[in-house]
């Protein structure tokens, strides 16, 4: 039983084919992670997953409901959230209300209680405050509940987005390069959340440039390369696969050396981790 | 509740807010001399009521609109008409104009604030130009340039009449127009409405139905307007089409930026402000244009967040324990 | 082809000339800062306004000419200096209050320094109309025709074959870009208004003859030569001429065979389906969002 399947998805930007031809399946409780050299479409494919980009072909089913080429806050209401390579905080906000807009599918409430502010409103407030406060403190961000976010640094606001998307109480959760400009210590945090999240039953799919975090928290692994699949499967076998290496020969990602080299050492690592 | 509890009510700006500026409606007859000073004072709580509206699409929402002149004329059109050329009474013309004005800012919203940026403020400034043409040319409804008196306003027999009880009528009006906006404000809503300001693509993802939210501010800050154009054409006795025109709605949106974006309050000040300054500048009649203009572009340049925020900035680095709500500016 | 319908084309064209070049302008500031600048129709006022003032002051007809669009330049460049280049980073709504704000100060200069009449034009050579296929044409709309025809080639000419123009075109398309080639793209901004302007300028004492002018002809003329920007497609070159064109043609046909009264408001009713429906007009760059 998939929670999401992806049919012969397609996107078109003028003439180029940022996305072709991908299917692929996601099982509930994985953690599904998404490589591929830059320009591989990663992006696009978390856009399209997410609503953000409408689809030029092919079809998107989230848990039974066919959501091909409906809104973003369609795909968040069905429990699909996400974070962003390039932060989309809402800097005009303290952290901890960046995280109490994440309840928002939880709290709405309606216009007229929202002008006349109920009483009700007053209390629901204290308790998304409250929820928003014990999600801060879950992604480890204690020290920052009365900070500004423009105040706080990228570690932490990748932190804050994470903890915004939990707030959405998603079934599957979206992190788009969210170990970018980390450094090592925080990238083995960000392992430790990744397993706190499937712990919680969040589905998780990784795209990430960071070889190392890939292979220890992967369970499956999709690679593409010029927006087409170019090998899926664990860890393992994609990791040997002669195709991957090839294409990612003489790219600029995150390590020294040849790309088997690295991976064998980032499986090392992740095996030596996960003890 | 124990003090310390009551002064941080206080300090909030929806009670300590309110408060302040119902004292301050309450006492400011004591340093009007005379009616005219009461005609401006109306003038300011008028031009206040639909600078809190427009604040909440401009400053909270994050859009813009050129064109809203044109609801404030529409409002005043409406209730001028409806009272006077077909003898409806004052408050159901009210009513009826109102529900009109929203239902048309409600179906030309939608395809409107799909715009953006320059794009929207080039559609509502074009929306905003059409609806001051068609009252200046449909004179066999409208009057045309010239416009038509309309009658006082009345519930039953008793009619408003005179600058002392309008404003107390507009006082209160303005106070709850006040306490409206910031319940609006502190509720999820607004903050979904700063999220979509500050990233759409942020608050989408999270389930905030960016278009659904834009519109109904949208709404709302056109029915703020037109109510208080209604009231205005009650008020004065008599409606033109300048009450629609492309300066009008420019002087609104200078007065909400001037007065803070994100800031009800500032909204009011900013009303405040600039309207009376034309009064005190009636000596510079000549210059009076190269003033506001000057004006407009210094306060952008110098003071781009506007009054209110920029002064609450000044205080909070003052003083280092700040509550953390008054940094976001209300 | 009715004598009518003649007429109207005739004049048509002459009115989307000066259209074509307040466009033209738009498009220009438009391209080289992303900024709509709504003071755009106060140039052209001026370029009326001053020239009418220097030939009143006993100046001859052209260097009265020559000196106007010059001023019109030198308001244009204070323009950028004083009001836009302070705000440089500031938010659209930022902006647009800044260059609204410079359209109600020039408005009030203007004022001041002359006075709120109407003031005609002598026109350039004479005005006796003369006839083409049964409609009537003025000399000055010839003039007007004419002066825009040479102004858009000469354009073209810059932009396309220019180190200069190219060097703005390149400002236009990536800034990042053009800064990194070594384009001062500070001067190509500060270029673009003093051009902007003085085309406006031109388009001022082009139509002066024509239609009287006065302090307050900018605000009309400004907007309208924002729709027909828009229709054409905010930034283009040849938007901004093709746009004018049509929406002179446009009032002028809608006035004669519809209703007059409504003639101003077809310019505002066209930037409304526009932007609706194809908001990046006729030859305007599709643009998508990248996240």
């Amino acid at each position: 039983m998939s929670l999401l399947r992806v049919d012969g998805l397609e996107k078109k930007f003028g003439g180029v084919n940022a996305v072709e031809e991908l299917s692929f399946e996601i099982r509930p409780g994985a953690v599904f992670s998404i490589i591929g050299p830059n320009g591989a479409g990663k992006t696009t494919l978390l856009n399209l997953l997410t609503g953000v980009y409408k689809p030029s072909a092919g079809r998107i089913e989230f848990d039974g409901h066919d959501l091909t080429g409906r809104a973003p806050h369609e795909y968040a209401r069905h429990g699909i959230a996400r974070t962003f390579q390039n932060l989309q905080i809402f800097f005009n906000m303290s952290a901890l209300e960046n995280v109490m807009v994440g309840r928002y599918m939880q709290e709405r409430c309606g216009l007229m209680a929202a002008l006349l502010h109920s009483p009700r409103l007053a209390r629901a407030e204290r308790a998304c405050r409250e929820d928003a406060a014990e999600l801060m403190r879950y992604v480890g961000l204690q020290d920052y509940l009365s900070a500004a976010s423009d105040a706080m640094p990228y570690g932490a606001l990748k932190r804050l987005e994470i903890a915004r998307a939990l707030a959405t109480r998603p079934k599957l959760m979206l992190l788009d390069e969210p170990a970018a400009g980390l450094n090592p210590t925080e990238v083995l945090e960000l392992d430790d959340l990744i397993g706190k999240l499937t712990g919680r039953g969040v589905t998780v799919v990784l795209v990430e440039h960071n070889m190392r975090l890939v292979m220890g928290v992967s369970d499956h692994i999709l690679v593409l390369d010029y927006g087409r699949k170019l090998a899926e499967g664990p860890a393992q076998a994609v990791r040997n696969d002669p195709r991957v290496i090839e294409a990612y020969l003489g790219s600029s990602a995150t390590h020294d050396g040849s790309f088997g080299d690295a991976v064998a050492k980032a499986v090392a690592v992740g095996v030596e981790m996960h003890r | 509740m124990n003090s310390s509890r009551i002064l941080t009510r206080l300090a909030s700006p929806r009670t300590g807010g309110l408060l302040a500026l119902a004292i301050l409606i309450a006492l400011l007859p004591l340093a009007l001399p005379n009616r005219y000073f009461y005609d401006v004072a109306i003038l300011v709580g008028l031009n206040a009521i639909v600078c809190v509206g427009l604040n909440l699409l401009i400053g909270y929402a994050g859009q813009i609109s050129l064109g809203h002149a044109g609801f404030f004329g529409l409002g005043a059109y409406g209730s001028a008409i409806l009272a006077t050329r077909y003898g409806w009474p004052p408050l159901a013309a009210l009513l009826a104009t109102t529900v009109a004005v929203a239902l048309l800012a409600f179906i030309v919203g939608r395809p409107i604030l799909r715009l953006k940026g320059h794009y929207l403020a080039m559609a509502t400034l074009g929306l905003g130009i059409i609806i001051f043409m068609v009252l200046t040319t449909e004179d066999k409804f409208t009057g045309g340039p010239d416009g038509i008196s309309v009658v006082p306003f009345r519930i039953g027999a008793f009619a408003l009449q005179g600058e002392h009880i309008w404003y107390w009528v507009v006082g209160v009006l303005l106070l709850l127009a006040v306490w409206l906006a910031l319940n609006l404000i502190e509720s999820p809503t607004g903050r979904a409405l700063r999220a979509l300001h500050s990233s759409e693509v942020g608050a989408e993802v999270v389930g905030i139905n960016a278009a659904e939210h834009k519109l109904m501010v949208f709404v709302i800050s056109a029915v703020f307007a037109s109510v208080a154009g209604s009231l205005g054409a009650h008020y004065s006795g008599f409606v033109t089409p300048s009450k629609a025109a492309f300066l009008h709605s420019i002087e609104l949106v200078t007065m909400v930026v001037f007065g803070g974006l994100a800031s009800t309050y500032g909204a009011v000040v900013g009303a405040a402000v600039l309207t009376t300054l034309p009064q005190l500048l009636t000596s510079f009649e000549d210059y009076e244009m190269m003033v506001f203009g000057a004006l407009m572009i210094g306060t952008m340049v110098f003071l781009p967040r506007g009054v209110v925020p920029s002064i609450a900035r000044l205080l909070a680095s003052r003083r280092k324990a700040v509550p953390d709500d008054k940094a976001d500016g209300k | 082809m009715s004598a009518q319908f003649m007429q109207y084309l005739l004049t048509g064209l002459t009115v989307g000339a000066i259209y074509a070049l307040v466009a033209l302008g738009f498009s220009i500031i438009f391209n080289a800062s992303h900024v709509i600048n709504f003071a755009q129709g106060e140039f052209v006022m001026i370029g009326g306004m001053a020239t009418v003032w220097l030939v009143a002051a006993g100046l001859p007809y052209l260097p009265a000419i020559l000196l106007a669009i010059a001023a019109a330049a030198l308001v244009g460049l204070a323009l950028e200096k004083f009001a836009i280049e302070p705000a440089r980073d500031a938010s659209v709504v930022t902006l647009i209050i800044i260059t609204i704000g410079a359209s109600i100060f020039l408005r009030g200069l203007a004022m001041v320094v002359w006075d709120k009449g109407f003031h005609a034009l002598k026109p350039f050579t004479g005005d006796t109309p003369i006839a083409i296929g049964g409609a009537t044409i003025l000399p000055q709309s010839l003039w007007v025709l004419g002066v825009t025809l040479v102004i858009v080639l000469a354009l073209s000419w810059f932009f396309g074959r220019t180190l200069l123009g190219k060097a703005m075109l390149a400002t236009s398309h990536n800034r990042l870009a053009a800064q990194l080639v070594g384009i001062n793209v500070r001067m190509v901004l500060f270029l673009s208004f003093g051009l902007s302007a003085a085309l406006g300028a031109i388009a001022g004492i082009l139509i002066a003859p024509i239609t009287a002018t006065s302090y307050d002809v900018g605000i009309m003329l400004g907007l309208k030569g924002f729709a027909a920007a828009i229709l054409g497609g905010l930034g283009s070159g040849i938007g901004a001429v093709v746009g004018g064109l049509v929406l002179g043609i446009a009032e002028t046909m809608s006035a004669g065979y519809l209703s007059s009264a409504y003639k101003d408001a077809i310019a505002f009713v066209i930037i409304l389906v526009v932007l609706f429906f194809m908001p990046s007009g006729l030859f305007g760059r599709r643009g998508g969002e990248r996240v």
